[in-house]
This record gives structure tokens, C-alpha cells and sequence, in this order.
């Protein structure tokens, strides 16, 4: 097969690299792209967005569940609702298919010339590929190596059979009777949640002694009260052992060292996603790592010249958003662009019930970084559209520079606040003071206003509250 | 909400006016209790008036330059009053005489001004900061500079590094006017390879000590008729003699310079001539006589030109002269000299030293009517008689008011300084 000479190679196409390709291709740049399986990545193919498929269609569920119960206060009534989880899939799968689908039309209208197969480097300026049509060489000015994450798996729980990654859960097609969930992170919870409200009986076995060990205790208390009325067991500070012999039980160790037997029809282990650094032919390389991740500089350049890595494979936190925001920089810096890594936050969200939402410093980090702070916190107990959308558990923090107002961090706890972080963000990246935010107009009746009504209190007169 | 009127303090001279030499706050910015707020100068002191409150600036009086006399109102600054939650009460203190009312006949102008009793103790230093940012509160060392995404863009494409760039918005916030005005002034990076005229005219506010030293200059030039006579003195006796002398220090004992011998010299020569160790006050028509010599030293300080004074030289040992004379030029230097260090000198010095060239025509210190000037010492050859010969030759550059110094006067000043500087035994001798 002839060679195929380019100005940039993007190895993976998941959100870093399909993004790194578009954006390379629209600034005119002879751009190439391999990918092995659909373009789009864990995120698109069985990660972000198959899971909130997932878990809309689960909220609606629980919904009906309770309204056939009885359990309505707005007065809806419903008989007997049923769930039919192959139609979930083939409905999930249809929306997987649109976006990949739309992702390949972007990258083609880019002009990129996107290659299926595995991709392996040769040296650090050509890549062999393996193709369905043989070997495909690639020699490129520039590399960027996006080849993202894959779940960790449990030396005692080896995925197959009844244990699941998060890839496998978001693929059943008969909700399990009893689901045991390994890992109270955020996938972990988030899945685990879906399938309570599918009906599924949870237990989640953490070995650390707290949820979503990543947020403060006080963003996380509305999600482990919400875990409790959904009658999902946890155990904390909890070890796997591994599969009863008959494969009945998850057997695990408690805190106090008491056995348990978790019967369990599915396992799910999220126990963390490790970056994909091997099988493309690192060791044809002499790529400086940082830990078990890639080292990259403020450009997002490796230590070797011309090659630059974007997304999970470059360390925490393995978000979506942060390796676009990547490989967007790295296209331009490509093209001949200044540019370098200058963001202020990267927002992170939970899609738990309720979601939680966390964009710069929490209250213990400024205090760690030797600031003086104020904190506004409001709770959606007090605001109106909260409580006609009965969804009144939760708050908005703001954390600022006791001294000049400075926003350094905003967190959110509650239902559809992920909405929110667009806000929250936008505050800080544009280096908004407590003033700025409760200053601005936050439309009534929304959640937003919590928003503003936590800047208000940090200033000491929220006016609601 | 409370609002603290801020007034110009009575800096504890008697004096009834001070010029604002900087501001270091600016309207809405937020200030703690002791940050400084503004620096004013009285005579030779600059004194740094610190924020009795924590709270915001809302009103501001007066620009950099202007004379304010005390008692007047600079700054009023909104506190944070009952419903701040975190300071419950934080009410102004009963102590507090200032007014709360912003009517200014409520502040009666007879009354003399005093310090409010809770202001923190005032910080007293020579020499004014340089001048800094005049808007926003400064960015601290290694804080990441804050402005928007666009901004940051606009920087990068620039070729800007955002620490170089002062904020003046909220917080510190870099605004595109900030950037604008950056690139107006950096008039584009890059560009140096090549050579071009160069069209910025910097203005910079005469004020402060710079200020008072113009006035000062012009005041001496213009009144007094200055006549500048010019001798050479062979210094080879005395640097022999000044050498075996710091060879030999007991402990305790100053190293010696040159001028802690032309001091002595001065007072041995005034002993003789009245009329050079005095002021001439010419708006009343008198010259005034002293009988103590107090040698103003010109000294060059990172603000500007100061004159430390040794006070009765003719009291002073030549070893009193220079532990003196080092005590105060290093009080001037780092800005702790006292006002009445600072003043009070009847005829002056002024020494280069290594930079004293070989002429300099010297300008008096009005009232004063001599100053001599001390150029640099050099080895040249000289004629014995018979042939030249190297020698330490050092040459004094004095100023006389011609008013009141008549030229014969002058040179007969200047050649006794001379003969005693040529034959040192003289200095330590009663003639």
C-alpha cells in the first residue's frame, strides 16, 4: 500500500483526537487520523453519553415506578410501568450512532483522512497500520497520541462472565436482579443509581471509608442520603475477595473484618480507568512518563520533538472536555499558532442523583493553598423553581479571596445542575469577583438564581435566605 | 453600611500642609486595616498614612503633587456594617472623632486637626517609594495574572507574557484597555532588530523630593549671583599621612576619607573668615554669622540628592567628624534620617568622589553662602622646580554669593584650605 505523508497524525479518535483532527483540518493543515474501532471514543461509544442515556431513561422509570405506587405528590397516577432494557439499548445505541456518525461527517468536512485500524509507531515521525486491507504507513511532521483510557480491572475479578465493566453494564439487556457495584467513584454511583431506579437491588463496595472520595463530604451528603431512600447498600471501607466458588456471591471483607457474601446476578467493577500506553509501540519511542501517564508540557509536547499527546493518556482528570480543550490548543500550535495551556478550571461533573458539579478550588483546597476565604452557600430548599421541580435537596457554594472577592471555586449539589457549570465556569475563566456574580441577572423562576444568591451570602445579604 | 472619612493626620511636625506624593489606592478598591493608602511628604520626610478599616474606597481627594493642608478629607471608605455576618458589629469606635456626616461644615476648619486616636502608629521614611500602579490593587509576586479567555489570546498571539502587564480592573483583572496600553507602550516586541525613530514622550509628574530639590536649585540659582573659583591642592602629604593613620586604627576608631580632614580644615579656615560660615537672608537684609560650623555633606540617595548635616564640627575630633559623617550618610541612604539630621547645615560639601571630575561648579545651599566642591584625586605630573614629578593633585571647585563674598575673599578661603591640606600637621596644631 503507498505511503501516506501528512503534516499531523492523530492516533485515537475520541473526543482528544477527533477534535485535535477537525480543528486541525479547518485551520487548512494536511491532517490524518487513525482510529480502531468508531470514531468518538469511550466517550461517545461507551462512556459519557451511552451512560446518560442510561440514566434518563432509568430517572423516567423510577418515575412511573413511584407514580404507579402511589407515591406522587403532584397528583399523576400510572399503572403498572415496565422497563424493556433491549429497547433502552437499541434507543441508546441509535444516539451512539448519530454522533459517531456526525463525528466522522465533521472530520471529513474538515478534510481530514480518517484510516481504521490499529495504529503503531515505527519511530517517532512514521506509523505502521494495520487495516483490513493490509499495512498502512504514515509518515507525519507531527504526532499527537490520544489513544485515551481503559478500566482497571481487579486481579481477583477479571472481567467476563458475571463481572462487568462499566462497558458491559452500559450494554445489558435484562436489568439484573441484583447488581453488586466495586468502587463508589462516580461511575460507580452513576450506573449503580440507574439500576436501582431499574429495579435492580444495589449493594456498592467501597474499599475507601467514603462516597465519591474526590468531592468534600458536605457535596456529597444529598447523594449518600439519595443512595439510602433508594435502598442501595454500601459498604465502606470494604475489600473484594472475589467470586464465592460457586459464583453466587461477591465476597468481601469489611472494615471490622466480618466476611460478607454479596449475592449478586452482575458485578460491576469502577475501580478507575488507566491511561492506554501500551500496544501502539511506546517502546519504540523514548517518551519521558509522568507516573503512568504521559509528561507533557503547557503545549501538550512530549519529550520527544514533533509529538504531542492529548487526553486520558496525559493524566488527571481523565475528562472528556479537558482532552478537547487539548486537542484543540495542539491543532493550532501545529498550524503555527501560540497558544499554551492557560486554563483557569476544568469543570467537573457527577451525573448522580442529584448531580454534583465542581469547578475550581473547594473550600479545603483555598484554605490549603494559603487563601483567606469567604463561602455563600445556598440551598435549593429556598428557591422556587427547586421546588416545583420537587427537587429541593441540595445548594450552590461559592468560595472567594476574603481579600479582593476573587471567585476561586464554585460547587453545586442537585438535581439537572450539571446545566449549571456552563455558569460556573464562565465566572471563573473570566475572572469574576463575588460583586460580578451577584451583579448579574439570574432569570426567575431558575435554579440559576442559587447561583447568584450564594455570592450574595458570601457577601452577607443573600436576600432569600 | 458605614462609611470612615479619612483625613490628611497632622504628621506630627507642626506643620500645616504635606503634598501627596502617592496613592496607593484607588475608588472601589478594597483595603484592609494598616494597608497604606496614600504617602505624603513634609520636608524631607515621607510619611505613609495606613487604613485605620477595612473596608472599601469610595470617595478620594486629591491628585499626586498637590499641597493639602492638614485635617482635609482624602478618602472615605465604606465599611462593612451590621449585616456582614461575619463581623456582626464591626461599628466605628466612640473614640473616633471624625464625623460621620459628609458635610463638610459639620468639620469646622479651626479645629485642629489630630490624629484619630486608632489609626495605627505612622510609618516615617525618607525616601518615596517609586511610583506604582495607579489603579487596582497590585498583583502579589508569582499570583497568576487574571484577565478573560480573549484576552489571555490576545496576549499569546502578542507575544506577551500577562505577568508584565499591570491589571486595572477588579481584583487586579487585565482588561483589553490594559493590554492596549502595554502594547502602546512596548511599541510592538520584535521590532528592536531594526533601528527607528523613537516618537514616545514619557511625562513624568515632578513630585515629592524630586520636586522639592527643583525649587531648591532654582531658588539658589536664580537669586544668588554664584562665583566658582577653582584651585589645586597637592594631596600627596595628607594621603600619606591618612594612610599611616587607617593602618594604624585602634578599635573602635572610624576609617578615614578625605573628608573628615577637609572638615576640619573648613572649620580652622571659617575661624579665620567669619563671614563664609553664614546665612544671608536676603529678603531681610541680614547676614547671619555662626559660631558653630555645621558642614551640610551633599549625598546622593536612591530618591534623589539629600544633605545630611554634622552638627558642630569645631566640637569634633577628626574621628568624630567621620563616625558622624558615616552615621548620617547611611540614614539618608536607607531613609531613616530625622528632619533635623536633615537641616540646619551652615556651609556645605559636595564630593563626588571617584565620579568628581576635574571642575564642577557647585550650587550653593540658600541661605548658605559657600559650598565647596571636592573633585577627583589623580596622580599628575607636577613641576618641583627641576623636573616633574608625580603627585596626588586633587582639585576644589568652591561657590561663594558674590553678594556678600567678594572674589578677594573667596580666594583667600580657598588658598588657606589649600596651604593646610598641603602641610597636614597644620590641621592638628594650634597656630
Amino acid at each position: 500500500m503507498k505511503e501516506i505523508t501528512c503534516k499531523l497524525l492523530v492516533i485515537g479518535a475520541g473526543p482528544g483526537g477527533y477534535v485535535s483532527a477537525i480543528r486541525a483540518g479547518q485551520l487548512g493543515v494536511d491532517t490524518v487520523i487513525v482510529e480502531m474501532a468508531k470514531p468518538g471514543g469511550t466517550c461517545l461509544n461507551i462512556g459519557c453519553i451511552p451512560s446518560k442515556a442510561l440514566i434518563h431513561t432509568a430517572d423516567d422509570f423510577h418515575k412511573a415506578v413511584a407514580m404507579a405506587a402511589g407515591r406522587n405528590a403532584m397528583g399523576i397516577r400510572a399503572e403498572s410501568p415496565a422497563i424493556e432494557l433491549a429497547k433502552t439499548m437499541a434507543w441508546k445505541d441509535g444516539i451512539t450512532g448519530r454522533l459517531t456518525m456526525g463525528v466522522s461527517g465533521l472530520l471529513k468536512k474538515a478534510g481530514v483522512k480518517i484510516v481504521v485500524g490499529r495504529a503503531k509507531f515505527r519511530d517517532g515521525k512514521t506509523v505502521e497500520v494495520e487495516t483490513e486491507t493490509g499495512q498502512q504507513v504514515i509518515r507525519a511532521e507531527n504526532i499527537v497520541i490520544a489513544t485515551g483510557s481503559a478500566p482497571v480491572a481487579l486481579p481477583m475479578l477479571p472481567f467476563g462472565g458475571k463481572v462487568l465493566s462499566s462497558t458491559g453494564a452500559l450494554s445489558l439487556t435484562q436489568v439484573p436482579e441484583r447488581l453488586a457495584v466495586v468502587g463508589a467513584g462516580y461511575i460507580g454511583l452513576e450506573l449503580g443509581i440507574a439500576f436501582a431506579k431499574l429495579g435492580s437491588k444495589v449493594t456498592v463496595v467501597e474499599a475507601l471509608d467514603r462516597i465519591l472520595p474526590l468531592y468534600d463530604s458536605q457535596i456529597t451528603q444529598p447523594v449518600a442520603k439519595r443512595l439510602s431512600a433508594l435502598g442501595v447498600e454500601i459498604l465502606l471501607g470494604t475489600k473484594v475477595k472475589g467470586m464465592s466458588a460457586n459464583g453466587e456471591a461477591l465476597l468481601a471483607e469489611t472494615a471490622d473484618g466480618e466476611e460478607r457474601r454479596i449475592a449478586a446476578d452482575k458485578v460491576l467493577v469502577t475501580v478507575g480507568r488507566k491511561p492506554v500506553t501500551d500496544g501502539w509501540g511506546r517502546e519504540e519511542l523514548e517518551l519521558d512518563m509522568d507516573g503512568r501517564y504521559l509528561r507533557i508540557d503547557d503545549q501538550c509536547r512530549t519529550s520527544m520533538r514533533g509529538i504531542y499527546a492529548v487526553g486520558d493518556v496525559t493524566g488527571e482528570p481523565m475528562l472528556a472536555h479537558r482532552a478537547m480543550a487539548q486537542g484543540e490548543m495542539v491543532a493550532e500550535i501545529v498550524s503555527g499558532k501560540r497558544r499554551n495551556w492557560d486554563k483557569r478550571a476544568i469543570p467537573a461533573v457527577c451525573f448522580t442523583d442529584p448531580e454534583i458539579v465542581s469547578v475550581g478550588l473547594s473550600p479545603d483546597e483555598a484554605r490549603a493553598a494559603g487563601r483567606e476565604v469567604k463561602i455563600g452557600q445556598f440551598p435549593f430548599t429556598a428557591n422556587g423553581r427547586a421546588m416545583t421541580l420537587s427537587s429541593e435537596e441540595g445548594f450552590v457554594r461559592v468560595v472567594a479571596r476574603a481579600d479582593n472577592h476573587l471567585v476561586l471555586g464554585i460547587q453545586g449539589v442537585g438535581v439537572g445542575i450539571s446545566e449549571l457549570s456552563a455558569a460556573f465556569s464562565l465566572a471563573i475563566e473570566m475572572g469574576a469577583r463575588l460583586e460580578d456574580i451577584a451583579g448579574t441577572i439570574h432569570a426567575h423562576p431558575t435554579q440559576s438564581e442559587a447561583f447568584a444568591e450564594a455570592a450574595l451570602k458570601a457577601l452577607g445579604h443573600a436576600l432569600h435566605v | 453600611m458605614a462609611e470612615r472619612i479619612i483625613k490628611l493626620p497632622d504628621v506630627g511636625e507642626g506643620v500645616a500642609e504635606a503634598e501627596l506624593v502617592e496613592w496607593h489606592v484607588s475608588v472601589g478598591d478594597l483595603v484592609r486595616e494598616d494597608m497604606v493608602l496614600a504617602a505624603v511628604m513634609t520636608g524631607k520626610a515621607t510619611v505613609e498614612i495606613p487604613s485605620p478599616v477595612e473596608g472599601e474606597v469610595t470617595w478620594r481627594h486629591g491628585e499626586v503633587g498637590d499641597v493639602i493642608p492638614t485635617g482635609t478629607v482624602i478618602l472615605k471608605i465604606k465599611t462593612a456594617g451590621a449585616e456582614d455576618e461575619e463581623e456582626p458589629e464591626a461599628e466605628i469606635p466612640a473614640s473616633q472623632p471624625v464625623s460621620l456626616s459628609m458635610e463638610p461644615k459639620q468639620e469646622p476648619a479651626a479645629e485642629k486637626p489630630k490624629l484619630a486616636p486608632d489609626i495605627a502608629p505612622l510609618r516615617v521614611a525618607a525616601a518615596p517609594k517609586t511610583a506604582g500602579v495607579p489603579h487596582g490593587a497590585p498583583r502579589a509576586e508569582g499570583e497568576k495574572p487574571l484577565g478573560s479567555p480573549a484576552v489571555r489570546l490576545r496576549a499569546k498571539e502578542a507575544g506577551i507574557d500577562l505577568r508584565q502587564v499591570s491589571g486595572t480592573g477588579p481584583a487586579g483583572r487585565i482588561t483589553h484597555e490594559d493590554l492596549d496600553a502595554y502594547l502602546g507602550r512596548e511599541n510592538g516586541p520584535g521590532m528592536a532588530a531594526r533601528l527607528q525613530p523613537n516618537k514616545n514622550i514619557e511625562e513624568i509628574k515632578v513630585v515629592g523630593m524630586r520636586r522639592r530639590i527643583a525649587e531648591k536649585m532654582a531658588l539658589a540659582k536664580s537669586r544668588i549671583p554664584h562665583i566658582t573659583y577653582v584651585e589645586e591642592v597637592d594631596m600627596t602629604a595628607l594621603e600619606e599621612l591618612r594612610a599611616r593613620m587607617n593602618a594604624s586604627l585602634k578599635p573602635g576608631k572610624p576609617k578615614l576619607t578625605i573628608l573628615p580632614f577637609l572638615m576640619r580644615v573648613m572649620v580652622k579656615a571659617v575661624a579665620e573668615q567669619p563671614g563664609i560660615n553664614a546665612h544671608f537672608d536676603d529678603e531681610a537684609g541680614v547676614i547671619r554669622q555662626f559660631g558653630g560650623v555645621h558642614i551640610g555633606i551633599a549625598a546622593q540617595t536612591p530618591a534623589g540628592l539629600v544633605v545630611p548635616v554634622v552638627k558642630h564640627a569645631e566640637a569634633r575630633d577628626i574621628f568624630d567628624c567621620a563616625r558622624e559623617m558615616a552615621r548620617l550618610s547611611d540614614a539618608a541612604k536607607n531613609g531613616t534620617a530625622q528632619r533635623e539630621e536633615l537641616t540646619g547645615s551652615t556651609i556645605t560639601i559636595s564630593s563626588l568622589g571617584a565620579m568628581g571630575g576635574i571642575v564642577s561648579t557647585p550650587v550653593i545651599n540658600h541661605p548658605e553662602v559657600a559650598i565647596v566642591g571636592v573633585n577627583k584625586l589623580a596622580i599628575r605630573p607636577h613641576w618641583d622646580g627641576t623636573q616633574f614629578v608625580p603627585r596626588k593633585m586633587m582639585n576644589l571647585s568652591s561657590s561663594f554669593d558674590h553678594r556678600v563674598v567678594d572674589g578677594w575673599d573667596a580666594a583667600t578661603f580657598v588658598q588657606r584650605l589649600k596651604a593646610l591640606l598641603e602641610t597636614p600637621a597644620l590641621i592638628f596644631v594650634d597656630e
